[in-house]
């Protein structure tokens, strides 16, 4: 099957912690993705290092074979809803058509199927009626539907959404799922940052489980061992986790020099 | 009265100058400001703001004259410095942003003090005027500096406008900016450049102390009243400009007074007059609000007490029983002044009549009475069955719930809880 992603042996060092640490594996296309592990465990910044937010200190990150500056049309982020502050002035419309710009048309006006690709993204979400609201006059779900319309107005291959069912009501989660199952059957990939252990076999057809260390990959079956998540949430890993601290408070470097590259 | 005309009718050519000159750095100001307002950079404005002190000076020992654009160019250098600096030391130290922007900012305006008191006391040349600096001094403004001030404006407009749309995007959410493959970095060294060189232009009027006020309040007080960035970056300009004619006014007219600081009470007018009436944002408005629902809470109460009243007196199905001032404090402890009060607007809504002393209830008053009470017990209804809350304090967790309930929840209520017509049960 045709890769989407290929993370090779990434380490992520905030200061001299590390924080994501020789993460090492390849994901399938056409499918939604769930990364799981427990707080602190690096989630976000794998997402961050997916999409070139975070410098690695080691390793790379592949999309469909090529460099990400290669494919960067092709694959669309979804921050986290408190990432932004949603006081800033503009409304539905306007944030969704920022989907629209591209590094090589920023001079460039919005063309009459810019305005048609973003008014159907904003009905994808169910946002029609609020299209010209204030965007700090949205509830929590429709500010979430507000970023995942803007990722869907890039039109990409791959979407990576970090928590979108943070803070958002029964009735949107599904709305959202039921998205994102229609983009799967169109053969797009979603990865998606996930904090429900309860919803996650019903959810995703493949998992990532992370604990700043890769714990596991695959199918859910796979993923979900009892071995596994006690590996991810149940302390088991507090050797590693002391070693971190050590690592931090020595300013040691995390490997020899060249050893491994 | 003379010097009002001279000024308004820009028959002194100085005056000409200074409102011109005023137009290019507030424009500039303003706009740069914006930006730096919605990306949260308002404390750093001020730190650039007193770092610029010590490059005006190292522009004026280096002309040996006061050279517009020695002084601007040194101003510039500082500035600059003194945003690597701040940044430098949040990377490689664990102090934050506030206390290093606070070192960075004293260290350099001591520093410009030291080197303003050299220059005073050395051979240096004419000095005089350089100290305006500090407090500002727009009457200064020669035809030679406009022309500086205008291309300056130049500079610094023609980047932002041409890079709108993604100076927009990288304030609202520079992740995403980035995660677009925008040139982020480049860009927001650009903005910070743009950021320090306005700051510097505008020093002259307002001087090292005040000018951040020229930055950053009109932006915060053109949010007040559009949510559109083009509309805001406009409003903040052109309050900006108007505070400074007033301050260039008032310096102009009261010979010795200074600019800077009366173009920032001018400013702070425009916020304060901005945070009261501002539509939709203003004080007054959401005071209006309140004031509004709190008389709608009235009237929808006198109208629910004329339906329990008849429901209790057997007049349920018509709604046509006339009551009394006195029956109605049987249904409620109704002020009597609350109660006039609401039966008067009541009439002029023309949900209420009355014969003589005595009130009923209009057709209309009869269906809005209806929905009022229903919409009560409905509430009452649906906590019942999805909170755990006993039916003696169900009333009061209803009460006032009612008044804000909107047409479509009242759809989803009857929907989940298949209650068609007014629910019989009353707590």
């Amino acid at each position: 099957m045709k890769t989407s992603v290929e993370v090779h042996n990434l380490t992520v060092t905030y200061g001299s912690a590390p924080v994501l640490w020789d993460i090492d594996f390849s994901l399938p296309t056409a499918k939604i993705i769930g990364i799981i592990g427990p707080n602190g465990s690096g989630k976000t910044t794998l997402l961050k290092s997916v999409m070139g937010l975070v410098e690695p200190a080691s390793g790379y990150v592949k999309i469909f074979d090529k460099t990400l500056e290669v494919s960067r049309e092709k694959i669309a982020y979804v921050p986290q809803r408190e990432s932004v502050d949603w006081d800033f002035p503009a409304n539905v419309y306007d944030v969704v058509m920022m989907g629209r710009y591209r590094k090589n048309n920023l001079f460039r006006r919005a063309t009459k199927a810019d305005k048609e690709i973003v008014l159907d993204a904003i009905d994808k979400v169910g946002l029609t009626e609020f299209r010209d609201r204030q965007i700090s006059q949205l509830s929590g779900g429709q500010q979430q539907r507000v970023f995942i319309a803007r990722a869907l107005a890039q039109k990409a291959e791959i979407y990576l959404m970090d928590e979108p069912f943070v803070g958002v009501d029964a009735a949107t989660e599904n709305s959202i799922l039921t998205l994102l199952q229609e983009m799967r059957s169109q053969g797009k990939t979603v990865l998606i940052i996930h904090h429900d252990l309860q919803t996650v076999s019903d959810y995703f057809d493949h998992l990532v489980l992370l604990n700043t260390r890769l714990v596991a990959e695959g199918s859910p079956q796979d993923v979900l061992t009892k071995e596994n998540l006690s590996n991810a949430y149940g302390g088991q890993l507090t050797l590693l986790s002391k070693v971190v601290q050590l690592i931090k408070e020595k300013e040691h470097p995390i490997r020899e020099k060249d050893s491994d590259l | 009265m003379d010097t009002f005309l001279d000024f308004i009718l820009l028959r002194d050519p100085n005056v000409w100058f200074v409102v011109i000159g005023g137009l290019f750095i507030h424009t500039s100001t303003a706009v740069v400001g914006t930006f730096a307002f919605l990306r949260k950079r308002s404390l750093l404005g001020d730190g650039i703001a007193h770092s610029l002190l010590p490059g005006v000076c190292l522009g004026f020992m280096a002309s040996g004259e006061k050279n517009l654009i020695f002084l601007l160019g040194g101003a510039f250098l500082t500035g600059w410095t003194s945003t690597i600096l701040v940044d430098y030391i949040v990377n490689k130290s664990k102090i934050k942003q506030d206390t290093a922007i606070a070192i960075v900012l004293s260290t350099f305006f001591g520093l410009g003090i030291v080197l303003l008191t050299i220059i005073q006391r050395g051979n240096f040349g004419n000095h005089s005027g350089l100290d305006h600096f500090l407090f500002g001094q727009a009457a200064a403004i020669s035809r030679t500096d406009v022309y500086v001030f205008g291309v300056l404006a130049a500079i610094i407009l023609i980047p932002i406008f041409l890079f709108f749309k993604s100076f927009s995007i990288l304030s609202f959410n520079p992740d995403y900016a980035k995660s677009v493959g925008m040139p982020v970095r480049f860009m927001e060294m650009l903005m910070t450049s743009l950021t320090v060189l306005a700051i510097a232009a505008g020093i002259q009027a307002l001087g090292v102390v005040l000018v951040s006020a020229l930055v950053f309040t009109p932006a915060a007080a053109a949010r007040f009243w559009t949510n559109k960035l083009p509309k805001m970056i406009i409003l903040a300009a052109l309050m900006a400009v108007i505070s400074g004619i007033f301050g260039a006014y008032i310096s102009y007219q009261y010979a010795g007074m200074p600019t800077g600081p009366w173009i920032v009470i001018g400013l702070f007018v425009a916020t304060f007059f901005s945070f009261l009436f501002a539509p939709e944002r203003g004080f007054l408005k959401r005071f209006k609000n309140r004031r509004g629902t709190s008389i709608k809470i009235r009237d929808e109460n006198v109208l629910k007490a004329i339906f329990q009243y008849n429901e209790k007196n057997g007049g349920h199905d018509k709604l046509n029983l006339k009551l009394s001032a006195s029956d109605f404090l049987t249904i409620r402890e109704f002020q009597t002044n609350t109660l006039m009060k609401g039966l008067k607007s009541l009439i002029g809504q023309g949900y209420v009549n009355h014969l003589d002393d005595k009130y009923y209830l209009t057709e209309s008053g009869k269906k809005e009475s209806k929905r009022i009470v229903r919409l009560h017990r409905l509430w009452e209804q649906y906590l019942l069955k999805r909170t755990s809350i006993d039916t003696d304090h169900v009333h009061s967790g209803a009460e006032a719930i009612e008044h804000i309930l909107t047409p479509e929840i009242e759809a989803e209520l009857t929907k989940e809880l298949g209650i068609d017509g007014v629910p019989k049960e009353d707590y």
